[in-house]
């Protein structure tokens, strides 16, 4: 097992109230420490009017523990999560903008994007744009494939991520709209389990 | 003419049949009486005038303290939340005036205190503009309060301002700054009654107390051959000193405490084993790394408590207890952490603990006590110099006031003094910035621990740096007739930071070498009565006749000027390497 004090890839998953300010209040519980954020996302949840953030951050159980504590604490965040990799199924998307010509010209084009499950989702007479959508290391190869080619614009997302543990948030959310949450809800997974983090 | 006559009756019968037609600026003064904030310290400006224009009409339920500057008018609501124990109310205009705030929102948000600052703000369609005295205060405040909200429509302001107040008091308490557009105070709009809050689903203030944490402190504690207790203002934030002396009473464990637990438990407590930290007591320092289970109430161990973090308290067993799940583990890794309202566990775990005589272990402190006595504190309560001593003038202090006064104190030397020697028989009668250690900060704050305490004595101890960084509050206390006890302790250095260049700077007294003023003249010319004392002999007299004096009075001591204060732990040292000398 890793020790707590060695950095590596988390994602930190935020169900939160829809408030303006919000994402500041968050960010600065990260650029007070000065820890980059690797990347961010916002977006709805499975719940209506309950926003969800993706941050990921390279930093040690340590430090993200105690960042996640910080961000629970804030009023209008429900509950914070953060998982390594293998506890999570994630993807990001990609844009590549190509010259026409390049593509119609080189057929070698075509298969490269065949091999990486590429698609159009513009065709124009002088550009067209792919998508894939993937981790890292799999959009970044074809940026690199893409570039003798003469790739003119890459634009990547943020990560969004799945927990494979979590069975959502529906049942918690109920525990906390009411005004006396259950145990199970009111339990402080740090304090309680401090090794199994997910308690869902 | 007949026709003008008529529309005028017609509006005023209007008027009269929908009396719940209020003005956002009248919400606000509504939701602050229906709060039980009875004194608002505030500065008007353009900005918020609506809200100024509101008060004019509710002088009679509203007092409001005209400060002299807006940074005077939030020390000043800290000391009244201090001791009141209520949410202090500040009133600031847009710009200048809000981020005049910011040090006492800094303030507040590290020493816990229950503040609602409400400001005025441009019209919401100059927003983002750069509209004169327009300033981004939300965004400005956020890293500085708990919990911070913009109005741009009056409808919001009944349902705000009781989440503000909610906020500002329960679970941990802290500051909320309310930033409201001049439009939505001027609005009118049908106010439905006011709703205090009690729940907000996306916050939890306590959790449900889990007895497993409970049983595991409780055998640890039992089992405990030296157990030692430290505390902090958790257990004053709580209410809970009543359950806090049940607690040490029943198993016989020392307790120690941080400067901002001062005072909640009796100075003279044969339990109180005095004070934690750089300039705490010998015995509670050096125990904190001999003690087997160590029992933190309310504190958050912070660096000036701890010293070297990788030698506190390694050998010992750590228990926990905080409202703040995030300070569990934060700084010290806890074996047990209790995360519960203190007037909650407290209870739980006095039930499970047995009854225990640890006059052995208490007899370790009294040796560490004595041993400090002899080196330190006899020569600072009695001098043999001829020199005057911060500590000889506490404690004349305390003689006269027989530890009944609330003593607020500045930052600097003579604060530590202060905290180490003043005597207390009740609760919330320290009043000190301690996290973030502001300069300037007593005597505003005097001013509100005297309107949040009124029938106390209040005497502000302040250094000769401290008082001239928020001096205009003499005007405050001029108009308001306030009755605070001022006393300067004048070294005619920044004493502090003098005496770390002395240790660790080879004395090169960079910049501390600061000029004062006439005080007493000074106090003179705002009206208020004063003396100075430079020669021990009429010491005891000055102290008497000030506190004796009717209304506010400044005394100023002059004091050695190189004295340090002992014991002192170093910067980065362990708690276990306290110098007496």
């Amino acid at each position: 097992m890793e020790t707590n004090t060695e950095k590596q890839e988390y994602t930190i998953t935020v169900y939160t109230e829809n408030q303006v300010g919000l994402l500041n209040r968050i960010a600065i519980i990260f650029s007070r420490r000065k820890i980059n954020i690797g990347s961010l996302n916002t977006s709805p949840s499975e719940i209506d009017g309950i926003h969800r953030f993706t941050i990921v951050v390279m930093e040690s159980r340590d430090v993200v523990t105690k960042i996640v504590r910080q961000i629970e604490k804030q009023v209008e965040v429900l509950k914070a999560y953060f998982n390594t990799n293998d506890e999570i199924v994630w993807q990001e998307l990609a844009l590549y903008k190509v010259l026409s010509e390049e593509i119609t010209e080189k057929v070698k084009v075509e298969r490269l994007l065949r091999e990486y499950g590429a698609r159009a989702v513009a065709i124009r007479k002088d550009f067209i744009v792919f998508e894939t959508t993937g981790h890292r290391e799999e959009t970044n190869k074809l940026m690199k494939a893409l570039e003798p080619f003469g790739l003119v614009e890459f634009v990547r997302s943020a990560r969004v991520a799945i927990i494979k543990e979590s069975s959502g948030f529906h049942e918690k959310l109920k525990d906390f709209e009411q005004k006396q949450p259950s145990e199970e809800v009111i339990e402080n997974e740090y304090l309680g389990k401090r090794e199994a983090v997910f308690t869902m | 003419m007949e026709t003008i006559i008529a529309k005028t009756t017609e509006q005023k019968v209007d008027a009269k049949i929908s009396p719940t037609t209020l003005t956002g600026s009248q919400a606000v003064l509504e939701a602050c009486i229906a709060e039980g904030a009875d004194t608002i310290f505030g500065y008007p400006g353009g900005a918020i005038m609506p809200i100024y224009d509101a008060l004019y009409d509710y002088n009679d339920k509203l007092k409001h303290i005209l400060v002299r500057h807006e940074q005077g008018g939030i020390h000043a609501g800290q000391g009244y939340a201090r001791t009141s124990g209520k949410a202090g109310v500040v009133f600031a205009t847009s710009g200048p005036g809000a981020t005049n705030l910011v040090t006492g929102l800094a303030d507040a948000m590290i020493d816990s205190t229950p503040l609602v600052c409400i400001t005025g703000q441009v019209f919401a369609h100059l927003l983002g503009t750069d509209a004169f005295q327009e300033t981004d205060i939300i965004n400005i405040t956020m890293p500085v309060t708990k919990w911070n909200y913009q109005v741009t429509d009056a409808t919001e302001i009944p349902g705000i301002l009781a989440k503000a107040f909610y906020l500002a008091r329960s679970g941990r308490p802290g500051p909320v700054i309310i930033d409201i557009t001049k439009n939505a105070q001027i609005q009118s709009f049908d106010y439905e009654g006011y709703t205090p809050c009690n729940h907000i689903r996306s916050y939890r203030p306590k959790p449900v107390i889990r007895k497993s944490f409970i049983d595991e402190a409780v055998a640890l504690i039992n089992n405990a051959k030296k157990p030692l207790v430290i505390f902090g203002q958790g257990v004053i934030l709580g209410k809970a000193e009543k359950e806090f002396k049940n607690f040490i009473e029943k198993s016989g464990m020392p307790a120690a405490w941080t400067i901002l637990g001062l005072s909640a438990l009796a100075t003279d407590h044969p339990q109180n084993v005095g004070m934690l930290g750089m300039h705490g007591n010998y015995g509670p320092n050096v125990l904190t790394n001999e003690c087997d289970v160590l029992i933190a109430v309310g504190m958050r161990f912070d660096d000036r408590v701890t010293g070297r973090l990788d030698k506190y308290a390694k050998q010992a067993k750590v228990i926990h207890l905080d409202i703040d799940p995030s300070e569990i583990d934060k700084n010290v890794k806890a074996h047990v952490g209790v995360w519960g309202d203190c007037k909650e566990t407290l209870p739980l775990l006095t039930l499970g603990i047995q009854e225990k005589d640890r006059s052995e272990w208490l007899k370790v402190f009294a040796d560490y006590t004595q041993q400090e006595y002899d080196q330190c504190i006899k020569e600072e309560l009695n001098p043999s110099t001829e020199e005057m001593t911060m500590g000889e003038v506490i404690r004349i202090v305390n003689e006269t006031t027989k530890g009944n006064a609330v003593v607020v104190t500045d930052v600097g030397q003579h604060q530590m003094v202060a905290c180490r020697y003043a005597k207390f028989n009740e609760t919330r009668s320290n009043v000190t910035s301690g996290g973030l250690g502001t300069m300037g900060f007593a005597l505003p704050a005097a001013i509100g621990a005297k309107f949040g305490a009124l029938d106390r004595t209040v005497i502000a101890v302040i250094g000769d740096g401290g008082i001239q960084m928020t001096i205009q509050e003499l005007g405050t206390i001029m108009q308001t007739g306030v009755d605070v006890k001022i006393m300067i302790l004048n070294n005619q250095f920044l004493g502090m930071v003098r005496q770390w260049q002395q240790l660790f700077n080879d004395k090169r007294y960079s910049f501390v070498d600061i000029q004062s003023p006439d005080y007493v003249m000074v106090a003179k010319a705002y009206g208020i009565e004063g003396s100075k004392v430079e020669h021990r002999k009429n010491l005891q007299t000055a102290i008497q006749t000030m506190l004796a004096h009717k209304g506010s009075y400044l005394l100023e001591v002059m004091v050695g000027k190189e004295n340090n204060v002992f014991p002192m732990v170093p910067q980065g040292c362990s708690v276990s390497e306290i110098r007496l000398k």
